[in-house]
């Protein structure tokens, strides 16, 4: 907790009980009408920051990460100074005073309340609903745990074959478990589909090897301590693991029941989304207007852009109530209705069928005008019948052809030819392009051009278009063609370095070069960073890359350094450090083994370890005695061994000529003048090199970095291996015959992974990345660059070949990374 | 704030890098000092709910610090894992007045695990 001044006019405060899409949709728009009119507070009974709740089931199915559905991180609601209190659920509505007080015991005052307490599952009153295996599908935490059992494999029994449950039991079945969906009603989601459709998307679940049983009527939860079985009122008895109650919603009103506010179904609201109460307004799925409530996102959202309004102080926005239409978000499966498609006097249906595709789509008409529409197999055209559904068109001109889409000759686009793009660019710009926020064609058109957006991430963030579900992005994508014409690149398919920014690890270095950008804070700046100081996978790249570029320029920011490379040891599960001083080669010596024993007694070392790197690992160093253990060790004449750095690591060696029978060259010698050439250099991710001094390869060259592997007539150079998960042997990049060569071609390397590789990609999948081709033009068939390759290098190297422990043993760099601030008791 | 909370000085913002971190040793264990781009000082005990790691050491970003064992990040007014890790590192009142950085130990509210290496 922090302490801030206060701002200096007293504003109204208002309270937001709900941290989920309604009650944050609301202070989104309210914050875009009026930022400053309110000191505001949200309660959040999830421990999470808001998140796309209708996303829950591409993340069950393990196509979407939680992180891809946060709407609003923390950062949005610092940035707007609202104040969030997650997992603290309000208790009590004291509208005498006021008042609201949270289940920790704090007590906020409010001039307005918004309550967006949303809905409960409805876990149906059978013997054994409340055993261990029961969850509903609601949120983040029964996701998790459906995941968690899913994990385990075994069975899982859904009971509810409406939308939720289907997307629940595809997302089980997808994760290996045995899945079985009881649905008390013949037709699988009845309320949206006709018995066709439901039929189709019977078979289809079917044939993805889930069980369907209709007209099944659940008497009796069975188990112990855990759920083992449900058993129908048939007497049949379905082993389960797992049991999903995904049966419907109830809203969530007991808070403003208990507070006296009139609550039918829900809680009531008027058409200003006002209660009883003219303090306290509400929105979402905890209301009833007008005898309704609702269960879909869309209507959320258009009663948060009237609640909002009137929170800003308008008199004059109204909701009047929702027509909703639906899609299954389950992958593969195009379902989406729409409407009233029961059918009856007076109604007309039309219907189109075809088998080899598995498509069936039926439009209800009354009086000329669209009542509703079921499709399935093919939804491309759901927008456009609920466009004319909503707006009463009449569809007289079109009846022939109605069925087909707007593409069809006759339709209203005139000339649309039978592809996507063409169906797009015939929509009207009062069509709907996006049901869930209501976003329309025109506002998204308007967008583009007038901001000159050109690629969907932008459109999102500036119209909410394919933020929600997502499933109109390929329109979105359509309209940004449409728009810009050969102007619109397509969406990129290389990765963003992260959150923070769009742009790529290449492209952020060209920006460095081409804009000569020397600090973090430039980089951000120029390049509009989103966070204000980036995260902790940006801030360590940019820090390499800056180091790379500006050699003897750049200061090394340690708070972008990861804790190994800030205090030159390697952090232990236990908090303690290991500490590795450099033997040149594998080489040591009687002196420098009796001070590493002499460190060990003296401080209490409580495990030495020779590692694969032919050097002495000291293991449990206490963070506080790191400088007197470099102090004792650099007395000895010993310095770093980089063991924790994405640098140079070791070179190992065999013992070569000097000794060996079968040795063609010195190549420990050469191997102690190749570490002395690279040490202290800082490369993308570490480096190890190894020089064996004849084919028998004693020094496994072969899975290094840079492998040097000794003949009678000279040096074979290997690049591109590792140990490691992914084993890699190198691939030979070129004999010479010459140390001196050897040493140039291994500087002009390393140069071109420093230069060329991104941060935190090793040499062998940069290698394959680029290719071995690549890499002998650079370093093999340019001797010129060559060279300059190599100069680089040496120049860098120049100014990096300070031993780090030295500078921290004498107290003269960093002194507070060791020791504690004070004591206190 | 509750004002039967005693203070207790324990050094000045300067002392604290900025987008770093110190530890104060208490009888509550190790208490983890940051000091964000911003100025903005947090107290959380210096040990992430995930495995022990000490947050100290971790990475400072915004109002966050991502831990230097398996990269959790937490945040720092809340002590809370950012999702979709679940655990809540323990914290304790702390206030700025005139430079000088006081922290209110008697208000320390342990953190709660995440998943279960205790």
């Amino acid at each position: 907790m922090s302490t801030h001044t206060n701002p200096s006019t007293p504003r109204e405060r208002l309270v937001v009980i709900g941290n989920g899409m309604a009650g944050i949709r609301t202070l989104e728009e309210l914050l875009a009408k009026a930022p400053d009119r309110y000191d505001i507070t949200v309660f959040g009974a999830e421990p999470h920051p808001n998140y796309n709740r209708i996303m829950l089931s591409p993340v069950l199915a393990g196509e979407k990460t939680f992180e891809q559905i946060v709407l609003n991180g923390r950062d949005w609601y610092e940035a707007n100074g609202i104040k969030l209190l997650t997992g603290d659920r309000v208790e009590v509505i004291d509208r005498a005073n006021r008042a609201v007080t949270a289940i920790s015991g704090l007590t906020v005052p409010y001039d307005r309340l918004l309550i967006a307490t949303g809905s409960t599952p409805f876990i149906i009153p059978v013997p054994g609903s409340t055993l261990p295996g029961v969850v509903g599908f609601r949120d983040l935490a029964d996701v998790d745990a459906m995941l968690e059992a899913a994990a385990k494999g075994g069975r899982a029994v859904v009971i509810g074959g409406g939308l939720l449950g289907l997307e629940a039991a595809n997302g089980l079945k997808v994760k290996g478990m045995d899945v079985t969906v009881l649905h008390l009603m013949d037709t699988l989601m009845e309320r949206q589909l006709d018995r066709s459709a439901g039929a189709l998307l019977r078979h289809e679940l079917e044939r993805r090897g889930i069980t369907v049983l209709t007209g099944a009527d659940t008497a009796e939860i069975v188990g112990n301590e855990s759920v083992s079985a449900v058993r129908l009122k048939n007497g049949q008895e379905l082993p389960a693991d797992l049991v999903v109650m995904a049966v419907g919603i109830r809203p969530n009103m007991a808070l403003g029941k208990a507070a006296g506010l009139a609550c039918g179904r829900g809680i009531q609201v008027d058409d200003a989304m006002t209660t009883s109460d003219p303090a306290i307004l509400s929105v979402g799925e905890c209301v009833e207007h007008r005898g309704q409530t609702y269960g879909l996102v869309a209507p959320l959202f258009e009663m948060a852009k009237v609640a909002a309004a009137r929170l800003a102080g308008g008199t004059e926005a109204a909701y009047t109530g929702s027509v909703t239409s639906t899609k299954l978000k389950v992958t593969g499966v195009d379902v989406f209705s729409a409407g009233d498609f029961t059918g009856g006097k007076d109604c007309e249906d039309i219907v189109f069928r075809d088998a080899a595709r598995g498509v069936y789509k039926r439009v209800v008409v009354k009086e000329n005008r669209i009542l509703g529409a079921v499709l399935y197999g093919d939804t491309k055209d759901g927008g456009w019948y609920f466009q004319m559904l909503k707006d009463g068109t009449e569809v007289a001109p079109v009846r022939d052809t109605l069925i087909f889409g707007p593409n069809f000759g006759g339709g209203f686009g005139g000339e649309g030819a039978a592809n996507p793009k063409a169906a797009v660019a015939a929509l009207p710009d009062s069509a709907e392009i996006c049901g869930c926020n209501g976003v329309c064609k025109g506002t998204i058109v308007k967008a583009i051009t007038e901001k000159g957006l050109s690629n969907l991430d932008e459109v999102r963030s500036h119209t909410k278009a394919s933020a929600s579900c997502g499933s109109c992005t390929g329109q979105v994508e359509q309209l940004l063609a449409i728009t810009l014409g050969d102007g619109y690149a397509g969406e990129a398919k290389a990765k963003p370095m992260c959150k923070c920014t769009d742009r790529t690890h290449d492209e952020v270095r060209r920006a460095i070069t081409s804009l000569s950008l020397k600090s973090i804070p430039d980089v951000m700046q120029r390049l509009e960073w989103r966070t204000p100081d980036g995260c902790h996978h940006c801030r360590p790249a940019l820090n390499y890359y800056l180091l790379c570029e500006w050699p003897g320029e750049y200061k090394d920011d340690s708070r972008s350094r990861y804790i190994n490379e800030r205090v030159h040891a390697n952090i232990q599960k236990d908090g303690t450090y290991s500490v590795v001083p450099r033997m040149w080669g594998g080489l040591t010596s009687a002196q420098e083994l009796r001070a590493i024993a002499d460190v060990v007694d003296k401080f209490a070392i409580p495990t030495v370890k020779v590692t694969g790197g032919q050097r002495i690992d000291l293991f449990g160093v206490k963070k506080e005695d790191l400088p007197a253990v470099w102090a004792d060790l650099n007395a000895a004449g010993m310095v770093s061994g980089h063991a924790y750095a994405k640098g140079l690591r070791t070179v190992k060696t065999c013992v070569g000529s000097e000794w060996c029978r079968f040795g063609t060259q010195d190549s420990t010698g050469l191997g102690v003048k190749l570490e002395r050439m690279t040490w202290g250099t800082w490369t993308p991710h570490k480096v190890k090199l190894a020089v064996s001094g004849c084919p028998r390869n004693c020094a496994e060259a072969t899975i290094k970095d840079l492998g040097v592997v000794c003949v009678d007539s000279g040096y074979e150079l290997h690049v591109g291996g590792n140990g490691g998960m992914h084993v890699r042997a190198c691939d030979l990049l070129v004999k010479v015959e010459t140390e001196a060569e050897v040493l140039e071609y291994t500087g002009a390397y390393m140069q071109l992974y420093r230069e060329e590789a991104r941060y935190l990609e090793r040499t062998a999948p940069w290698v394959e990345r680029v290719g071995l081709e690549y890499i002998k033009r650079r370093l093999v068939d340019d001797a010129e660059g060559r060279t300059a390759l190599n100069a680089r290098f040496l120049f860098s190297q120049s100014f990096s070949q300070d031993d780090p422990w030295a500078e921290r043993a004498n107290g003269s760099v960093d002194r507070h990374e060791f020791a504690p601030l004070a004591q206190v008791g | 704030m509750d004002q039967s909370i005693s203070w207790i000085t324990v050094g000045s913002v300067e002392d604290i890098p900025r987008q770093g971190s110190r530890v104060v040793r208490t009888d509550f264990g190790d208490i983890a000092l940051f000091r964000t781009v911003a100025d903005e000082v947090y107290a959380l005990e210096d040990r992430c709910p995930h495995a022990g790691g000490p947050l100290s050491q971790g990475i400072v970003h915004g109002a966050r610090v991502t831990c230097p064992l398996h990269s959790w990040v937490i945040d720092l007014a809340s002590g809370e894992a950012v999702g979709p890790d679940e655990g809540c590192a323990g914290h304790c009142p702390v206030r700025v007045v005139d430079g000088a950085v006081q922290l209110g130990l008697a208000a320390f509210r342990p953190g709660r695990g995440g998943c279960g290496h205790g």
